[in-house]
């Protein structure tokens, strides 16, 4: 069927066309804990310039932006904060995990430190590295970009499915294992060793 | 200069010092630290307390009690220094709280009660300072697992189709 369509008209789809301009003005909200913050900075000055992708308003509040970049690492006390940061952001949002530490927690594998904030919140990218460089995390913002036209649609459908978090869970078998190790030395008079208690965590099912 | 002749006159003789390069230590019984930091405020002028801290004791070689409290004095005007030690045994680590002698003791013994759990009795504010409200342990405690007992994953999961 031919259709009479006048120059400068094109047909495509609404999903299409909404994730192209959502792709292409993605507004960060940088989230920066720690030594990654420094690179996120350097991304988006002159050398480096985010603004090359469309990423360049960088807003501290939460409800003006749609991509959340967690650079640095998140501990026990930050993590409520992250958390309702991410809900506070309006829909659609994406979020990137950038570095070691915001990954998996880095070399900082404390008590007080969160194993990777992908157990908590969503995460749609992982930029690896301590620090990564800003090439890396411009890499990441292109692919962020094409997933979005990949996969985007006008009424965020394509999130419906995701009803689990990325990361392990609390207690995988590897935790397990990493609290173990932290049996103290017996036969002390000064000190008795503390009851480990596991409970039903450490059950292999 | 402060001498330990007459610290030990008036408070007795388990009073010790020992130095290490040029810190001067003075140990004193856990009962009659305050009295000890009292009159070094008082009588030699020691104005400023720059940092007080404290260290488990468990496993390490020869020691016989459990924590150990110093308190690193300064007199601005001399320029002396004097670090004084007192050591604390479970069940009950207690000490009196010295914010009425030097402020700064406010956040330092928040911090030494957040981390060992040595109380500072008659300390105005008594709370947790670095780790959250509902955290249960003493991290800094050489019985307590590096990588803690759970607690960092002890949150809500917040999921893609719930946010
Ligand atoms: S990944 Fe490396 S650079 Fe980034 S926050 Fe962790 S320690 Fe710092």
């Amino acid at each position: 069927m031919a259709v009479g369509l006048p120059e400068n008209l094109f047909l495509t789809k609404l999903d299409a066309a909404a994730s192209w301009a959502r792709s292409n003005s993605l507004w960060p909200m940088p989230f920066a804990t720690a030594c990654c913050g420094i690179e996120l900075m350097a991304t988006a000055a002159s050398r480096h310039d985010m603004a090359r992708f469309g990423a360049e308003v960088m807003r501290f509040s939460p409800r003006q932006c749609d991509l959340l970049i967690v650079a640095g690492r998140v501990v026990m006390k930050m993590l409520p904060v992250l958390q309702r940061i991410w809900l506070q952001m309006p829909e659609p949002k994406w979020c990137i995990s950038m570095g070691a530490c915001a990954c998996t927690g880095g070399v900082f594998d404390t008590y007080a430190v969160v194993q990777g904030v992908d157990r908590f919140i969503p995460v749609d990218m992982y930029v690896p590295g301590c620090p990564p460089r800003p090439e890396q995390l411009l890499a990441a913002l292109i692919e962020m970009q094409e997933k979005i036209m990949r996969t985007g649609t006008l009424t965020g459908r394509e999130f419906a499915g995701r009803t689990k978090s990325n990361g392990p869970p609390p207690f995988d078998l590897d935790e397990v294992r990493r609290s173990q190790e932290a049996v103290g030395v017996p036969g002390l008079d000064i000190y008795t060793p503390p009851e480990i208690q596991l409970g039903n965590a450490g059950k292999l099912n | 200069m402060l001498d330990l002749d007459s610290l030990q006159e008036r408070f007795g003789n388990e009073i010790t010092e020992s130095s290490f390069r040029d810190n001067r230590r003075i140990v004193v019984p856990s009962d009659k630290v305050y009295f000890v930091l009292e009159q070094l405020w008082r009588e030699w002028g020691f104005d400023m307390l720059v940092e007080m801290t404290a260290a488990d004791y468990l496993e390490y070689p020869g020691a016989t009690d459990r924590f150990g409290v110093m308190y690193v004095l300064l007199n601005t005007t001399t320029g002396e220094r004097v670090i004084i030690k007192t050591h604390l045994n479970l069940p009950d680590p207690e000490l009196p709280s010295v914010f009425p002698l030097w402020h700064s003791a406010d956040w330092l013994e928040r911090e030494i009660f957040d981390m060992f759990g040595i109380k500072f009795e008659g300390h105005p504010d008594l709370r947790r300072i670095l780790m959250p409200e509902e955290f249960t342990a003493f991290p800094l405690r050489k019985d307590y697992p590096l990588k803690g007992r759970g607690e960092r994953h002890n949150f809500p999961v917040i999921t893609r189709a719930e946010s």
